[in-house]
């Protein structure tokens, strides 16, 4: 648009002195958190953040997996060293995943406090005035009537009251007006949207820093307490003290595992006997999908197994009974297992140690010699086992696998296989040197985890609150209404412009349809005449003199 | 218990419904070479005299006269067509329901199924909606009996109990919604490729208009308008995202209760997580100046490709806490 404004008053000759480095740091400061807080940048976040997750769910992760992640690393020598130092395998936790999420939650709160305090004002001040030309806004209709124009416009506040609408009343500048909003929970539903997200990241965080998990084997029968040292493997949060543990101990009774006709799994149960804090115990079942909740604990049923039992003569009649040790499920669909049972102390007068490694098949068979099992329940158990005695290496200070020999004993030739057979319930094998090992049954086991997670609470209540802020905000129309009254042209009556303005929606032409003409209903039936038609209705610029404002 | 004739009248009625689809877009590819003399012509017309400043609101307003009555009537065999293919589909389901007297959605098979009849409903609801749209008709069909029969061959899964941990209310809370939310997108993404096409097809048009040389008529020109299809993708996306979001706070509260945690990145939770963020974008581009129009439906389409790896890669390769393949 060209204008011809009047000539400026020469501004005062002084040349722009160099700004000061202090406002020159700050002036950078600004641009940066600009860019950083554009939406430009916080979707090339999301992307980033999108992209940083991938090889998290390519490259086996120690959060899920030591041993898969020990696999790889032994698997590629030199690839894998590089990738661990690019923290690829604890991706999740790495400080740049960190700082991509960081960045993205900063950017976030650049997007959304100014917007939130934006949204506090305005739902503390009225509609803004009407357009000058009601008939540019997307939809637009004039109607004639034979009111005069403050009644005509009282018309048009009704229908806009009925709808919902917060409408406000001003003499503008050529005529009576009105304005009406409505749909501020659109607004309210994108701010508690990324504000609920940023809550959701603080509970993950306490989570973290306060949670932790412990697991452990338990035989039937057996029990253990909830202290670190008893767990088998258990993973902690920096500021978790391992004595604010709750006091809990669990017992298990008996576990049971179903099966449907074709051997799937059908559940797994475990009956408890649990107490806490010193009171008296309290039984119950835990079982897939069923955890037992107490005191911020939770206590699940993370799988099961069978330790075999043997027991073992020695020559000089010395007999040690009921020694088991747990196998793990190599195939959870025949639990087919597989450990070691290592018995350090033969009595006294031998400075022996004996292991039985091997197989175990609950419902055992055997082809061509080697075991293996038909079905997961314990019909027939059979033992595929090899006996080593020497020496076991467990005092050597190195930590060693309690469901694997160490290697490293045989290779020197410290620890001999003296026996390999199959063995049945009561069948056993007799040693060269006389000692018999017979095996004697099964007992079950269950796998058993204790999390506490101080921040899952509020994970949830935020992410409702994200649903409830995205419903909201999608669903939710944020429209805004603009009438205004002229004197009719030829004089009798009134001419009232309607406009509309909506964001959210895309079919927002037959609800302006039927505002209108409920507008022009209700002012037939207020008119003595009904005079009214319908004029100018639809899109596009009406004909006007006037150039758009630029 | 296993009903074994029910799971027969399933693996039946899941060819019906294959073969259904098929004419089905025999009959839409009829239409369009039928429609296509006359209606080739007026499009351009309409094309050639510039985009209009304000899209049409009333899409279906649009074209839908000259559309000569044989086109029309094959338009509407199609449309039957598929409605008869989703009612066998359904039924494929319900029968393997009642068969093992669980929800149907238990394996991957069942899944994939499910996904694919909510897009063959969301669509037949979007063409019935708006009659245009009926015509992007093929480009959905197509992909969706490419889907089936790699579903029939690859993923199929002989009728049977759930698995033990698969046996919780959550099941119908968590995998129906994923279930849905992922119909909705597949529809959305194929929205989104026909706008890619179209865009361009409408860019070819307006330089040979401009050059004096007209484009030469093509089956495009059936396709709904860029505009139109645009809002479709949109719109089906924003319907879909509360759902998936859903969907997936629900699999987290499960995984609570299941597993111990409500969220250990296993690979199936990476990947929704990663489809959860696409489709962010996918929305917050659509409001970015510099982003609307082809690069934000580019994000829709790597939203599709992501859910796709999701269920295909993750079951089928990687393994996780998800891995109910029965494959």
């Amino acid at each position: 648009m060209t204008a011809t404004a009047p000539p400026r008053p020469a501004a005062p000759a002084s040349p722009p002195s160099p700004p000061s480095p202090g406002r020159r740091v700050a002036g950078r400061l600004l641009r940066w958190w600009r860019q950083l807080t554009a939406m430009r940048t916080a979707l090339i976040l999301l992307f980033l953040l999108a992209v940083a997750a991938i090889p998290g769910s390519l490259l086996p992760q120690r959060s899920l997996s030591q041993s898969d992640v020990a696999g790889y690393l032994a698997e590629y020598p030199t690839l894998g060293p590089w990738l661990d130092r690019l923290y690829l395998f604890d991706v999740f936790s790495s400080p740049w995943f960190a700082a991509i999420y960081l960045l993205l939650f900063i950017s976030l709160i650049g997007c959304v406090v100014p917007r939130a305090i934006e949204h506090g004002r305005s739902l503390f001040t009225p509609p803004p005035t009407a357009p000058r030309h009601l008939q540019r806004l997307p939809e637009s209709a004039a109607l004639t009537t034979s009111l005069a124009g403050p009644a005509a416009l009282d018309v048009v506040e009704e229908e806009l009251r009925v709808r919902r609408f917060r409408v406000v009343r001003r003499e503008g500048r050529s005529g009576p007006e009105a304005s009406a909003e409505k749909g501020y929970l659109r607004e309210t539903g994108n701010v508690l949207f990324h504000l609920s997200l940023l809550a959701l990241l603080l509970g993950l965080a306490g989570g973290k820093l306060w949670g932790y998990e412990g697991s452990i084997l338990v035989t039937e029968g057996q029990g253990f307490c909830n202290a670190f040292q008893q767990y088998d493997t258990h993973r902690s949060g920096p500021l978790v003290d391992g004595e604010d543990l709750s006091r809990l101990c669990v017992d298990l009774e008996d576990f049971e595992a179903e099966y449907e006709e074709n051997l799937t799994a059908a559940s797994y149960t475990a009956d408890i006997n649990w107490e806490l804090d010193g009171a008296d115990p309290v039984g119950t079942t835990i079982g897939v999908n069923d955890p037992l909740r107490v005191g911020g604990d939770r206590v699940y049923v993370t799988g099961h197994g069978f330790s075999p039992v043997f027991s073992i003569t020695r020559p000089d009649g010395q007999t040690f009974t009921d020694l088991s040790a747990p196998f793990l499920p190599a195939d959870l669909g025949t639990m087919l297992s597989q450990g070691v049972l290592k018995v350090p102390d033969l009595g006294a007068g031998s400075t022996e140690q004996l292991a039985i490694e091997g197989f175990l098949a609950p419902t055992g068979v055997l082809e061509a010699g080697f075991l293996t099992s038909i079905n997961p329940r314990p019909l027939d158990p059979k033992v595929g086992i090899d006996v080593y005695t020497g020496y076991l290496g467990l005092d050597s200070g190195l930590p060693q696998s309690v469901y694997a020999l160490d290697r490293e004993q045989i290779d020197r030739g410290l620890l001999n296989r003296v026996a390999r057979t199959n063995l049945a319930v009561g069948e056993s094998t007799t040693l060269p040197d006389g000692t018999v090992v017979t095996f004697s049954g099964l007992k079950e086991f269950a796998a058993l985890q204790v999390s506490h997670d101080p921040g899952q609470v509020w994970v949830l209540g935020a992410s409702i609150a994200v649903l409830v802020g995205l419903l909201g905000m999608l669903l939710v129309r944020r429209e805004r209404v603009f009438a205004r009254s002229d004197p009719a042209p030829d004089g009798g009556g009134t001419v009232l412009s309607i406009g509309s303005l909506t964001r959210g929606s895309a079919d927002t032409g037959p609800r302006f349809t039927s505002l209108t003409e409920d507008v022009q209903a209700a002012l037939a039936a207020r008119a003595d005449a009904p005079a009214s038609t319908p004029a100018a209705r639809g899109h596009g610029p009406a004909p006007d003199e006037e150039a758009p404002p630029s | 218990m296993i009903d074994e004739s029910l799971a027969a009248l399933s693996d039946t009625l899941f060819s019906i419904s294959v073969g259904l689809y098929s004419l089905a877009v025999v009959a839409f590819c009829a239409e369009l070479a039928f429609g296509r003399s006359v209606r080739g012509r007026s499009e351009q017309l309409v094309a050639a005299g510039g985009v209009p400043a304000q899209p049409p609101v009333d899409v279906r307003a649009a074209g839908e006269p000259v559309e000569p009555t044989r086109a029309r009537r094959l338009g509407l065999v199609a449309m039957v067509l598929t409605g008869l293919g989703a009612v066998a589909h359904a039924g494929v389901l319900v029968a393997r329901g009642m068969a093992t007297d669980r929800l149907p959605w238990g394996n991957m098979y069942e899944f994939a199924t499910a996904v694919v009849l909510v897009a063959v409903v969301a669509y037949l609801v979007l063409a019935v909606r708006a009659p245009s749209l009926r015509h992007i008709g093929v480009f959905l069909l197509a992909p969706v009996v490419l889907s089936m029969v790699l579903i029939g061959l690859f993923l199929y899964a002989e009728a049977g109990p759930l698995v033990a941990a698969l046996r919780s209310s959550w099941l119908a809370i968590h995998v129906s919604t994923a279930t849905i939310g992922f119909g909705i997108f597949f529809v959305s993404g194929i929205a989104s490729a026909l706008y890619l096409v179209r865009s361009r097809r409408d860019a070819t048009v307006a330089a040979g208009a401009a050059t004096g040389a007209p484009a030469a008529p093509s089956l495009l020109d059936r396709l709904p308008t860029a505009a139109a299809l645009d809002r479709t993708a949109h719109r089906t996306a924003v319907f879909g995202f509360p759902i998936w979001t859903f969907a997936v706070i629900a699999g987290a509260i499960w995984a609570e209760s299941a597993w111990g945690r409500f969220w250990g990145w296993d690979p199936k939770e990476t990947w929704a997580f990663i489809a959860w963020i696409v489709y962010a974008a996918y929305l917050h581009a659509r409001t970015t100046a510099g982003w609307r129009g082809r690069p934000s439906a580019w994000i829709n389409i790597v939203g599709l490709v992501v859910m796709i790896f999701n269920l295909l890669f993750v079951n089928l390769v990687s393994t996780g806490l998800h891995s109910y393949g029965g494959v």
